[in-house]
Formats: C-alpha cells, sequence, structure tokens
C-alpha cells in the first residue's frame, strides 16, 4: 500500500482526473505530454463510480494555463484537473469547452481543404453538449462522435 | 490591412448588398467602362465552369481590364503537384484581384488568407458561391423593384442546393420576406436554415407540391432534384415530374411573378414557359455580368 502511494503521489504538480479511458491517449496527444521531460504517470481502466472506467494523469512540476487545459474537454468533457503544491491539493479545476478549437481537431468533411494541404484548423463551437463545431474554411459541422485530434 | 473578400455571402452586409445593386444597375446603364484600366484580374479555375468565367470574364473586359488565368488545372502547375497556398502566392504577387473556383471546400476562405489581393469565391465545391446569389437579388431587385415584403418560392433540391441556401440568407436581411419551400421529403430544407428564420420572426412555410399557392409568389425560384440525391431510385421515379414547372400553371399567378433559375437547366422547367414574359432565367444570368462588374469595383474600391 505504502509503496503504491509513492509511486503515484506527486509533490508537485497537476492530476488530472475523470478522463473517459478511451480519451486517454487523445489528452496525451493534445497535452504533448509525450515530448515531457517530467514525470508523467498514467492510470488506465480504474474503478469509477461516476464513469464505470476511467483514466487518470498525474504531471509532476507542471500546471497549466485554462486556455491550454480546455482544449482537453473536447474528447474529456468531465475531466477534473487536481493542483498539487506540497502533496496537498490547493485548487481543483473543471475544463471548459472553449470557444474557439483551433489547430487540434481534423475537419470531418473530407472535401474540406484542411484535410488537403497543411492548413491550421479552426473552428468555432456552437453547441457544448453534444459537441458541434463549425469549421472555418468549408463551414461544415464536426459533431462530437467524429472528433479526430490532427 | 484593409483587404476585402467575398468569399461567403454572409461577408456581406445588408448595406453592401444594396450598393452591389446600385452599382450593377450603373453598370447595366453603362456597362463599358475603363475603370480597370491599368489593372490585372487573375481567374483561376481549378475546375472548368465554362459558364462562371465566361460571366467573370466579360465582366473584367467591359471594366477595361486584362485577365491573366487558366480553365481547368491540367492546364496549370496545379496538376505538376503545387499546393493551392503556393499557386495563390504566386498568383497575387502578379494580379490586383483573384477570381477562383476550385473543388475543395473552404479553398476560397483559405485563399484569402494566404493572398494579399482581393479574392472572389467563384465556387468552392458545394460550399458557396456568392456571385450568384447577389446576381440573383439584382434580379429580384430589377423586376419587383424592392428586396422587401418578396414572397420567394423556393422550388426542388432545397437540400443540397447552395444557392437557394444563400439566397434564404441575404433575403433574410430585408423586410417581411416570405419563404415558401416546395420539395420532396428527401430534398427539404435543413432544419438549420428553419431555425434560423424562426429565430428571426420570418414566416415560412413547406410544400411537399406546387399548388394554388403559387399564386401568392413573387418570385419561382427552380433548381433541379437530381437523380443521384436520392438512395432509393423508386422515391426518385415518385417525384420527379413533381417539381417540373409548366407554363399552364403559370395561368393565375400574379403579373409580377418571374420564374428564375440558376441555370444549367435539364427538365425542371419545361420549354413552353420559355416564352411566356414571366420566365426570367436567361435574362437572370445577363444580370451576372453587371453583378460581377459591381462586386470587382466594390471590392477594389473603384467607384
Ligand atoms: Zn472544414
Amino acid at each position: 500500500m505504502q509503496k503504491q502511494l509513492n509511486v503515484s503521489a506527486i509533490k508537485d504538480g497537476t492530476v488530472i482526473d475523470h478522463i473517459p479511458t478511451k480519451a486517454l491517449f487523445k489528452v496525451v496527444q493534445i497535452l504533448k505530454l509525450d515530448q515531457f521531460d517530467n514525470m508523467v504517470t498514467f492510470g488506465n481502466n480504474l474503478d469509477s463510480k461516476v464513469m464505470g472506467t476511467k483514466a487518470i494523469i498525474k504531471i509532476a512540476n507542471r500546471y497549466f494555463e485554462d486556455e491550454e487545459v480546455n482544449k482537453i474537454a473536447l474528447v474529456a468533457p468531465n475531466a477534473k484537473l487536481n493542483i498539487i503544491r506540497n502533496y496537498e491539493v490547493v485548487e481543483k479545476r473543471v475544463v471548459q469547452i472553449p470557444e474557439q478549437v483551433n489547430g487540434i481537431v481534423r475537419c470531418f468533411n473530407p472535401k474540406c481543404i484542411t484535410n488537403a494541404e497543411n492548413v491550421y484548423t479552426r473552428f468555432q463551437i456552437i453547441n457544448d453538449k453534444p459537441i458541434e463545431m463549425k469549421c472555418y474554411y468549408c463551414e461544415k459541422i464536426t459533431y462530437e462522435n467524429e472528433i479526430k485530434i490532427k | 490591412m484593409n483587404k476585402k473578400n467575398l468569399i461567403s455571402i454572409t461577408d456581406f452586409s445588408k448595406e453592401e448588398y444594396l450598393r452591389i445593386m446600385e452599382l450593377s444597375q450603373k453598370f447595366e446603364d453603362n456597362p463599358n467602362q475603363s475603370l480597370l484600366k491599368g489593372k490585372v484580374i487573375a481567374t483561376l479555375f481549378f475546375e472548368p465552369s465554362t459558364r462562371t468565367r465566361l460571366s467573370f470574364e466579360t465582366a473584367i473586359n467591359r471594366l477595361g481590364g486584362k485577365i491573366i488565368g487558366f480553365s481547368d488545372s491540367n492546364s496549370s502547375s496545379v496538376s505538376k503537384g503545387e499546393t493551392l497556398h503556393d499557386t495563390i502566392k504566386m498568383v497575387s504577387n502578379y494580379a490586383d484581384l483573384i477570381i477562383m473556383r476550385h473543388p475543395l471546400e473552404g479553398s476560397a476562405r483559405y485563399a484569402a488568407e494566404v493572398s494579399d489581393v482581393p479574392v472572389i469565391n467563384a465556387g468552392d465545391g458545394a460550399n458557396q458561391h456568392p456571385s450568384q446569389t447577389l446576381l440573383d437579388m439584382y434580379s429580384i431587385m430589377k423586376t419587383q423593384g424592392r428586396l422587401n415584403d418578396i414572397n420567394l418560392f423556393l422550388v426542388g433540391d432545397l437540400k443540397y442546393g447552395r444557392t437557394v441556401h444563400s439566397l434564404l440568407m441575404a433575403m433574410s436581411q430585408f423586410k417581411n420576406p416570405i419563404f415558401n419551400f416546395v420539395a420532396p421529403p428527401e430534398l427539404a430544407m435543413p432544419d438549420e436554415y428553419k431555425l434560423y428564420l424562426s429565430n428571426k420572426g420570418i414566416r415560412y412555410f413547406e410544400h411537399l407540391e406546387f399548388n394554388n399557392i403559387i399564386n401568392q409568389a413573387d418570385i419561382i425560384y427552380m433548381t433541379r432534384v437530381q437523380k443521384e440525391r436520392f438512395i432509393d431510385p423508386v422515391e426518385y421515379e415518385k417525384v420527379k415530374n413533381v417539381y417540373i414547372l409548366k407554363n399552364e400553371m403559370l395561368e393565375n399567378t400574379k403579373p409580377n411573378v418571374k420564374i428564375l433559375h440558376p441555370l444549367p437547366r435539364i427538365n425542371e422547367i419545361h420549354t413552353n414557359v420559355d416564352g411566356n414574359p414571366k420566365a426570367y432565367y436567361f435574362t437572370q444570368a445577363k444580370n451576372g455580368v453587371y453583378t460581377r462588374m459591381a462586386i470587382i469595383s466594390h471590392l477594389l474600391n473603384l467607384l
């Protein structure tokens, strides 16, 4: 028990909880955690009273700006952030779906210019639940279940 | 940078619509101008559309401008694999304005970002074709003397037809329009447009076929019902003759009513309508030249 805690607990940093299990690697991709030098711990298929199973990510010595972390709301709308300082949770935050989503998501429309050339994608969120986002270029809607990370 | 483009019909304000109407009339009255003297306009047609290209190129010639460009991507560097980005970068160094048609949706919006000179979208896939909408509006303005209080019948493919969607958006900016949608269930007006009208408190009615109500129409805007749009060919067979306008149907319509069509027509307007003074689709196409002269002049601030 003691040993397990040592592995998972972080002294300072951010714990992202309540990630849907299938969204774990998308969150990793969006936050570019694979390029981090800091210690990052993942847990997947953990029991969750609310979600059945869930994933959790702990990132040592790293704090996120709202703008940065809100991007994960696209794949983990119920994610919660625990801000840890000296082993204590000093702040809890929920993610919020941003109004604009830039450069993260692929447009669902195969005939969109953004899928043919290297164009930085831009969407406007027109509905949050379920997510509906309108492409700035082709003006077509990408729905929540169609979201693919670039 | 204060560069103006025309990519989607909603890029223009109501005031700009009216400005285009005014300029179109001015150019119709005096079609030969020298406002574009010394200017070079690029017409980049990444997919062929002879009708649209000739209309734009006539407009440029009437304004006294010079044209560079290509009429399909086979004859351009695009076929050698050059990106749209690079083509637009290059051309915007040569020309004062770019008019482009491209099969990919959003291509014109992207080109406008890349280009240093104004861009006019002459069709980006199934997305937008705003000069068509402006010439439709000019045709309404000319034949009805107003853009307010128009009873507009949109007929045929209201689901995929980009022209009817753009016209709906534009005419919604004017006072008291009434929209009547005549379409089979498979090609009905999408909910997002109906919701848009409801939110603006604009009246609309849906009909499965033409009926006596067309007697209230000021404008009947016809579009083609295409077989390819139907999943079930039997459904197409059932409705294929329902959305064809015939001369006898116009008997009790209002004297001011005009029939519009974006052309090309296949069989959705019977040829026996052509001689009726209420048929306006060929004049409508001609109006396109004046409207395009107006758009070019407006974007380049020539007047
Ligand atoms: Zn798109």
